[in-house]
Order: C-alpha cells, then sequence, then structure tokens
C-alpha cells in the first residue's frame, strides 16, 4: 500500500550556516511553535465562567 | 529490659507526621485549582504524564513479549508503534510544557526544586529514548549506535555507556531510565502540589494604580490571598474554583 507521503528518497535537509536539520525535524519545530502559540492565544473552556464566578 | 517506646519514638510516626506536615491531604489531592489554571498552556503538563503513562504501559507489554516480538508479529508491531509515538509526543507536550514554563519563570516563590526536578527529567528522558532507538533490532538502531558510541567514547561514558552493546542498552532503556524518570516525576508532581501552580506576572497597569511589589527583572508574583492593595486588580489566586477545574494540571 502506497503511503501517504514517499518516503522513498533521501531525506530533505535545511542548511543555513552551522545549522543543519532535516525538513521534517523542522515541520516538528514549527508545529509544536503553532501549536504553543495557540495554547496561549485560544481561550480554554469555561474559562470566562470560572473568573466571572470567582470574582 | 528498656520501657515500651511512645509512639514519637516510632521512625514510622516521625516519617508520617513529616509527610502530612509537608504535603498534607487538601494539598495532595486538591478539589480546585486557581482560576488562572484555566488555560491551554498548562494542559501540557498532564499531556506529557499521559504520554508518559503510555509509554510505561506499551513499554511494559513489549518487555513481556522481548525486543525481537514486533519484527515477526503484527500486534508487536502495533504496540511498538504505540511505544514510539507515545515518545514522540512525550517531547512534545514537555518541550512546550518547558517553553511554558520558562517564559512564566515558575522557579519563583521557592519553586526551584519544581523546575529542577523537570529539567532534569527532560535531560534524562534523551538517553531513555537513545536507548530505545538502539534497541530496536534493525539497521536504524545499526546505524545509531555506530554513530552514538564516538560521541560516548569521546566524552568518557564509553565504559559504562557502549551503544554497540545491546544488552547493556536494553537493560538501561527498560529499567534504570524508566526508573529513573518516573521518580523524578513523582517528585516533580508531589512538589507543584506542596507549593501549588506558579502564578501568573501580575502586570503593571499605565495608571500607576496596579501591580505589586517590585521583582525581578521588571515583574513581580501577585501577593497571596491575604494580601491587600494593589489597586483593585483581580487576584485570581485568591479564589480557587470547586470541582470540575483542571486539577491535575501543572
Amino acid at each position: 500500500m502506497a503511503s501517504i507521503i514517499n518516503l522513498n528518497h533521501p531525506a530533505h535537509y535545511v542548511h543555513w550556516h552551522f545549522i543543519q536539520l532535516s525538513v521534517s525535524n523542522l515541520v516538528v519545530i514549527i508545529v509544536m511553535l503553532i501549536i504553543f502559540a495557540l495554547a496561549i492565544a485560544l481561550p480554554f473552556p469555561g474559562a470566562e465562567r470560572r473568573r466571572g464566578s470567582a470574582s | 529490659m528498656s520501657a515500651a517506646p511512645t509512639p514519637h519514638d516510632s521512625w514510622t510516626v516521625r516519617v508520617r507526621e513529616a509527610g502530612v506536615a509537608a504535603l498534607p491531604p487538601e494539598k495532595l489531592l486538591p478539589d480546585g485549582q486557581p482560576t488562572y489554571v484555566a488555560s491551554w498552556i498548562y494542559v501540557f503538563g498532564v499531556l506529557t504524564i499521559a504520554s508518559l503513562m503510555t509509554i510505561i504501559g506499551s513499554g511494559l507489554i513489549l518487555t513481556l513479549k522481548g525486543p525481537a516480538w514486533w519484527h515477526v508479529a503484527s500486534i508487536g508491531h502495533f504496540f511498538n508503534s504505540i511505544h514510539l509515538w507515545a515518545v514522540e509526543l512525550f517531547f512534545s507536550f514537555m518541550v512546550i510544557h518547558l517553553w511554558g514554563k520558562y517564559w512564566m519563570a515558575a522557579w519563583r516563590g521557592g519553586r526551584a526544586r519544581v523546575w529542577i526536578t523537570g529539567a532534569v527529567t527532560f535531560l534524562i528522558a534523551i538517553p531513555a529514548a537513545l536507548t530505545g532507538y538502539v534497541s530496536q533490532q534493525n539497521f536504524d538502531s545499526q546505524w545509531i549506535s555506530t554513530q552514538a558510541k564516538d560521541a560516548m567514547n569521546a566524552t568518557g561514558a564509553g565504559a559504562f555507556f557502549n551503544t554497540m552493546n545491546f544488552g547493556q542498552m536494553y537493560s538501561y532503556h527498560i529499567l534504570l531510565f524508566p526508573i529513573a524518570v518516573l521518580a523524578l516525576v513523582t517528585a516533580h508532581v508531589l512538589l507543584v502540589r506542596r507549593h501549588g501552580v506558579v502564578p501568573p506576572f501580575v502586570l503593571d497597569r499605565a495608571d500607576g494604580g496596579g501591580g505589586g511589589g517590585g521583582g525581578g527583572g521588571g515583574a513581580s508574583e501577585p501577593p497571596g490571598p491575604s494580601a491587600g492593595g494593589g489597586g483593585g486588580e483581580v487576584r485570581p489566586e485568591a479564589t480557587p474554583v470547586g470541582a470540575g477545574s483542571p486539577g491535575a494540571q501543572s
């Protein structure tokens, strides 16, 4: 069965001065940064109600 | 013949009293958390623990069946995949948790040991994962072990951490490192329970009416529930919410 992403080739790399990392690792890091930003920005369910009842 | 010991002569009584004094039941198993914990950024600590439990559970099954099982049985392959992806999530959640706590300066308020146990857990988890990768018994593990041995030998650790020694790496992976990680995570969670979740910084208000006392770096910690003043801003930590709050988050 064919995979969704073709992995049958050498990994692609990003090379910038002394920094060298695979594109797959770079994608994971970017996704983690996006999740981190969303975790700060998105409201938590029921947070306003709790703050309202607490004040 | 000596007299019968009084209760306070017993080491079990002393240990019990010290334990209850350090971590009373209402702190060990609280029924609520401060309102500021109602944020997604506080979820990643418990997500890390959930990933760790998945790692331990799948790892126990893989241990019972042996390290070659996943090569010859589809159910073995399934549990090996569960183990691998739980590790990937464990590190991702742990690093996001670390980012959040770093920017919160979570070592404030006497929480240095909370921060240190978390940071050391991260450091110990790295060789725990490495020993797992070299225990796969495939070309990937051969490549990793032959590459990693030079780094280990360069640091002088090769005498007791030989990545080419499968038995040593496997025993480290299923015994020593799991014990270390679990002990550190347990200590970390108990310290969080003892000291409470770190409160957010209080922002200085533009009209000069807000803000607490001066702290390092231009920010300050909100005062405790009994403190007064401060420009009338809401003090979220003073009003714990009841049941139904994310009590397990840290």
